[in-house]
């Protein structure tokens, strides 16, 4: 359990790390928290020649309002994001997650960046940002570009990020005020990835659902935006019927792999509970 | 491949090293320093023995590398005790409360309790168990441990220590 | 006597003797870090060794080709089953009397199995080595389900055994069969079965776990050309075992073999066994002539060394309909995997599973195990379990819950009437034991005190309606479990390891200050034994625990003894500790005699000292007694306080205790919550209470995880699905429920201090109320039996299967 010999880079300047990584091509790796990357170098089972460590670049940590828009730093910490008001007023649905992201060791380490960036399905805060609508900045030698979550997976660790480009920060835009939230998240320890999860952000009217967005961890090779559950639950009151509605449309578009969490239909059916318990939470938490 | 010198601060004390990248930062406290205090019992990030405190942070010295540490401010459990030498808060709540059995957790255990208990002075069982959750104990089964903090807690913020009512 | 006499109360506390809730010696050390485990050693010019392992769970080896591993550099060496073919020791012998391969010889029989050493100036040049030997294999058919292993026309595992048509343990009936073991009286038991009213059938599986310390496996080995001696610092149960072991085997003289377990993170059986890295570490030494480590990293350990259970059990009751029980009937698939490396005392292939008949008094018994091969990792470690008695105990506990089902009675109730009652012992089961002594009735009946059994009875039923209304989606379960145990392992008539009858030794020696040092036999993982031993010495000769340093596991210095494991620490070391201890006394008395002038009769032992009779003032410390040892013993009386006992239990000592957990489970999802656990356990006399309920709480946790999810599982290809802390279900202080503990205390009439032993009752009493309360919650809805571990997804399984979603 040793990983192979690299070079380690700990560049100063962000546009330093670009050139490091787009000059260095698919051998190297950017490292932030190191705590998906480094097991699998102990494994052998990723052995970069570089290792180009962000923690020395200045300005990615970080949290800024920015108009109607939260801008978080990829190399802000879970816990960091735990320990900030701001976010805990304004965006609690990412308290509630990181809270249930491996233990606290890890969350002093493990960044958001890392946790979006890297496109493992079993992370929790890609659904997060595609429920939220947040936005992703990529750099790389030929510029900064914007991508939405909802675009950036492409499967399991595939992402829309282009050799050499790093992703620098967040944008979330700030979600209505009074609207309800919840991340649902059964796991079958701490520590362990979602046999299933969902995240839920939505606004109630007179009692019905306004707008609602729904989002699926670790029940499909990339993050998931059910997207039909949510318009069948749009303008209800959460009745029972609706519920298993939504929860139906849900699974039906999941497609975990039967691992030591459960069967493939195990997993399906506790996303669509997940997804029911998420819903009632969040409105249950809408002003 | 080529070495790097590293230089931190130890328990108190300016230590320097010639490491490769690979290095993981437990065995540079391990085997550079001797410092053996600090263990390896899974070395996939899930057990917590290796826990160190690196600038107010616990961590996970095996998901680590020594070079990552270069500057920082380190305390293993070999900088626990008081400076008089007798045993912390921590220390002495583990042993009154028979909060270890064969003592390969507890450095890594002693290490994050005392940065829980720096961020959260008076945690309920709750928030201890939450707290210590990155920490495995294969003796203890946890309950006497979350006493030890409670112990500790206590101590430090000058309350009577009363054992919860089995 | 003045006021600054103490009183009896103050001398009596001041020893810290048995009893008491000593705080550990050894804390003061694990606390500060200055614990001493064999990974801390470092010794000059010392070397790593590292294994290439294999990916196949059954294959050819066709070619090992080391030729790019040896210009890593900083390699020094590959060793490979041809190397150990020089030597003779490419096989090793097991403690099972089977035989079993140190490095692949021709093919491979596990996954993960040992392949090559690599040999290297440091673990990270061993790591690039390992990476960069090349292994050519031959895929071969793998046999995972122990229910084929004995198909006809399964694939032949061990090839070594070809036309060998008996084994270790008599007769073998198939090629992947390793034994086969019968007890008790099969006409007599046929014929209760045929008489009965009701009987009862199941088969109870008791999945593969591992017992998986914090501290893994790793070793030492320095050998020294010179003076032709081996040295070997390991993680060592039973270190005067390894060294007798590596004598036979290695032909270095036991005098020049030196063993010395350190401080040891956790066993619970795993470092029982000999393990193919003691001797490649101990052969690249010799090789190299330099000391060389090795340390096996947690996914070795999960998939290579010593997995523990993999017991399929076909178990029969046969009762009157007024539910007295008349006959137990088990037969036993046991899967050994591809070597037969139980760690069992040597005429028991089964360990002591005969104690199957529990705490109930069934008149007539017969049980068989079939031991088998299959293409898994070797072992059938006792995980905290004196052999076998965690698998005996969930199978009788399982059944008798099914019993009741089927008789419609209430589980408690059932076992209160089948109970071995306390005037019965010693008891003599039917299938050949003498249990020592105990009062079922007092201990069930205070467990149900306590939780109010009734109440939850009720709160059950009403739960149910509820359920069956549609209101609620939680089902509630009772999981009652009352274990006899059978530990101490074991008198020389029926108990040995490789022809060495299994007792255990004490030696005692007093310096002429009154303080001393007791060297003893076993060995702590964990469990205190610098402590608990001196409480034992303190009471017994009245010098203060603090006084007595206890020294273990060098077996240089410590006289022979077995080990610890299958809680025999207490029931056979505490005993020679007790006994060498009163040798001490009975010399102490007489030097007392001489120097207090009066006859050895004439003096009474009283706390901490000799006084004598009638004349209260006129006393001679312990203390005082220790000097006098030194300068004015009687005429004719050698000088020196010390003493040596090796003791041969009488027999072995049943500890027993009654268990519940009471449980939710949310049928939707599986999830379970325990509500509360409640134990309580009679280990006869209590050394230090502290320490016993430490281990009640470890044991419990270790049983929590394994009937909830800790589970070795392999996919039909032989692939171990679960062999990292991802997924091998290690519970941390969020999911840990818990714990109340209790007692009784009947001693054991035939120990010396009556005390019978505790480590893994917790273990073996907790695994069948945890299931028993899974299947309880299930039971109503028309289950009988539902198979470990019950983790969440299985147990919204059974919901489905039942029809709860329908």
């Amino acid at each position: 359990m040793i990983p192979g010999p690299f070079s380690y880079h700990r560049p100063a300047t962000l546009a330093e790390a670009v050139n490091l990584l787009s000059t260095l091509g698919d051998e190297a790796r950017p490292l932030a928290g190191g705590h998906s990357l480094v097991p699998m170098m102990k494994l052998r089972l990723a052995s970069p020649e570089h290792l180009v460590d962000l923690h020395g670049v200045a300005g990615l940590k970080g949290i800024q309002r920015r108009g109607d828009k939260i801008v978080i730093g990829a190399m802000t910490t879970q816990h960091e994001l735990l320990a900030s008001d701001d976010i805990g007023k304004s965006l609690p649905i990412l308290h509630e997650t990181a809270l249930l992201i491996a233990d606290p060791q890890v969350r002093y380490r493990g960044t958001i960046g890392g946790n979006v960036a890297n496109g493992d399905p079993g992370n929790d805060m890609p659904a997060l940002m595609m429920v939220l609508s947040a936005s992703y900045r990529l750099e790389g030698k030929s510029g900064a570009r914007e991508v939405a979550a909802n675009e950036f997976y492409q499967g399991a660790y595939f992402t829309a990020l282009e050799p050499g480009e790093l992703l620098t920060s967040i944008s979330i835009p700030l979600p209505a005020a009074g609207h309800g939230y919840a991340y649902e998240k059964l796991k079958r320890k701490v520590g362990d990835y979602a046999t299933a999860a969902a995240a839920v952000v939505l606004t109630m009217a007179g009692g019905k659902v306004a707008t609602c967005k729904i989002g699926l961890t670790n029940l499909s090779e990339t993050p998931l935006l059910a997207e039909d559950a949510a318009k069948a639950v749009i303008g209800t009151s959460l009745d029972p019927a609706t519920l298993k509605q939504a929860a139906a449309a849900a699974e039906a578009i999941m497609s975990p792999a039967a691992d030591a969490r459960g069967p493939v239909e195990y997993r399906k059916h506790i996303g669509g509970i997940m997804v029911t318990r998420a819903l009632q939470r969040a409105a249950g938490r809408a002003g | 491949m080529a070495k790097t010198h590293v230089t931190m601060k130890v328990n108190g004390v300016e230590v320097e090293g010639l490491v490769e990248p690979r290095t993981l930062l437990v065995h540079f406290i391990r085997e550079n320093l001797s410092l053996t205090g600090t263990h390896i019992g899974c070395e996939t990030t899930h057990c917590g023995a290796c826990t160190v405190d690196i600038d107010g942070m616990s961590v996970k010295s095996c998901t680590m590398f020594a070079v990552q540490a270069q500057g920082s401010e380190i305390m293993t459990i070999e900088g626990v005790a008081n400076a008089d030498g007798s045993l912390s808060a921590l220390q002495e709540g583990f042993r009154m409360t028979h909060g270890l059995q064969c003592g390969f957790c507890t450095p890594g255990m002693i290490l994050r309790a005392q940065r829980l208990l720096k961020e959260n002075p008076r945690p309920s069982e709750e928030e201890i168990r939450m707290g210590i959750s990155g920490n495995f104990c294969r003796c203890t089964g946890y309950q006497n441990i979350v006493k030890a903090i409670q112990y500790a807690a206590a101590k430090i913020n000058g309350d009577e220590f009363k054992e919860a009512a089995e | 006597m003045n006021d600054m006499t103490p009183t009896r109360e103050q001398r009596e506390a001041k020893l810290e003797g048995m009893g008491c809730k000593r705080k550990r010696v050894e804390d003061i050390r694990f606390t500060q870090g200055k614990g001493n485990y064999v990974d801390d050693l470092k010794l000059p010019g010392m070397l790593h060794g590292d294994f290439v392992r294999s990916p196949h769970a059954h294959a050819r080896v066709k070619k090992i080709d080391d030729t790019e591993a040896l210009k890593v550099p900083g390699v020094l060496a590959v060793i490979t089953a041809e190397t150990l073919k020089t030597v003779n020791l490419a096989w090793m012998p097991t403690l099972a009397g089977d035989v079993q391969m140190v490095l692949a010889d021709g093919k491979v029989l596990f996954q993960n199995q040992e392949v090559a050493f690599v040999v290297a100036t440091d673990r990270y040049a061993a790591d690039d080595g390992i990476n960069k030997v090349i292994v050519e294999y031959e895929p071969l058919p793998v046999v995972i389900d122990p229910f084929k292993a004995m198909d006809a026309d399964a694939p032949v595992l061990r090839e070594d055994l070809a036309g060998k048509t008996s084994g270790a343990h008599g007769p073998r009936k198939h090629h992947n069969h390793v034994f086969e073991w019968t007890v008790g009286d099969k006409d007599l038991t046929d014929a209760a079965f045929r008489k009965a009213d009701v009987t009862i059938k199941e088969m109870l599986s008791y999945h593969r776990t591992h017992p998986s310390p914090l501290e893994t496996c790793q070793c030492v080995c320095s050998f020294d050309k010179i003076k032709g001696e081996l040295s070997i610092w390991g993680t060592f149960q039973a270190p005067h075992v390894i060294r007798t072991v590596v004598a036979l085997i290695s032909k270095i003289p036991e005098h020049k073999i030196h063993v010395i377990s350190p401080d040891i993170g956790g066993g619970f059986g795993n470092k029982v066994g000999a393990y193919p890295g003691y001797i490649c570490a101990a052969v690249a030494s010799i090789v190299t002539g330099k000391p060389v480590k090795w340390v096996e990293d947690r996914i070795e350990n999960l998939t290579a060394t010593s997995f523990a259970r993999d017991y399929h059990m076909t178990t029969e009751i046969a009762a009157t309909r007024e539910g007295r029980v008349t006959g137990l009937r088990v037969h036993v698939l046991a899967d050994h995997g591809a070597f037969d490396a139980c760690a069992d005392p040597s005429k028991w292939p089964a360990g002591f599973f005969n104690i199957v008949t529990g705490s109930y008094d069934f008149p007539t018994a017969h049980l068989s195990v079939d031991g088998i091969y299959t293409n898994k990792a070797p072992g059938g470690v006792a995980y905290r379990c004196s052999f076998r008695v965690t698998e005996a105990a969930y199978c009788i506990e399982r059944a008798m819950d099914i019993l009741a089902q089927k008789l419609g009675m209430d589980p408690a109730e059932l076992r209160l009437k089948n109970f071995i009652r306390a005037e019965q012992f010693p008891y003599h089961s039917a299938l050949g034991w003498e249990y020592d002594s105990g009062d079922y009735h007092t201990a069930m009946r205070k467990m149900m005190e306590t939780v109010d059994y009734a109440g939850l009875r009720k709160e059950q039923a009403l739960l149910r309606a509820a359920f069956k209304r549609g209101e609620t989606r939680e089902i509630m379960g009772l999981g009652v479990s009352f274990f006899t145990e059978i530990v101490g392992a074991g008198p020389s008539k029926n108990c040995d390891i490789l022809g060495i009858a299994m007792f255990d030794s004490c030696e005692i020696r007093m310096h002429p200050t009154g303080a001393g040092i007791a060297r003893v036999g076993s060995k702590s993982q964990g469990q205190g034994h610098e402590t608990t031993w001196a409480q034992i010495i303190a009471t017994e000769i009245g010098i203060p625990a603090d006084d007595i340093m206890v020294e273990e596991g060098n077996t240089d210095t410590a006289p022979y003894g077995l080990g610890t494991y299958g809680s025999r620490s207490t029931p056979v070391a505490g005993a020679a500790i007790a006994m060498a201890a009163r040798k001490i006394r009975a010399k102490a008395q007489m030097i007392a005699a001489y120097k207090l002038e009066v006859h050895e009769d004439d003096i009474e032992w009283d706390i901490d000292g000799f006084r004598v009779k009638g004349l209260p003032e006129k006393t001679m410390s312990m203390k005082d007694i220790c000097w006098a040892a030194y300068n004015s013993v009687p005429p004719g009386m050698e000088p020196g306080l010390e003493a040596v006992s090796y003791y041969d239990p009488p027999n072995m000592t049943y500890p027993f205790g009654a268990y519940i957990c009471v449980m939710n489970i949310d049928v939707d999802t599986g999830v379970y919550k325990v509500r509360r656990f409640y134990a309580l356990d009679d280990c006869g006399t209590r050394i230090n209470p502290m320490i016993i309920e430490g281990q009640v709480h470890g044991g419990l946790t270790e049983a929590f995880a394994i009937a909830m999810g800790q589970e070795i599982r392999y996919d039909d290809e032989g692939n171990v699905v679960t062999g990292s802390f991802m997924d091998f279900f290690m519970p941390t202080a969020v999911e840990t429920p818990h714990w109340e503990t209790d007692f009784t205390v009947t001693p054991s009439p035939h120990h010396p201090i009556g005390a019978k032993g505790v480590g893994e009752s917790p273990n073996v009493g907790g695994v069948p109320a945890f299931s028993n309360a899974v299947n309880d919650a299930f039971s109503f809805l028309g289950s009988t039996h539902i198979q470990m571990p019950h983790d969440y997804w299985r147990n919204w399984k059974a919901a489905k299967d039942l029809g709860v979603f329908a």
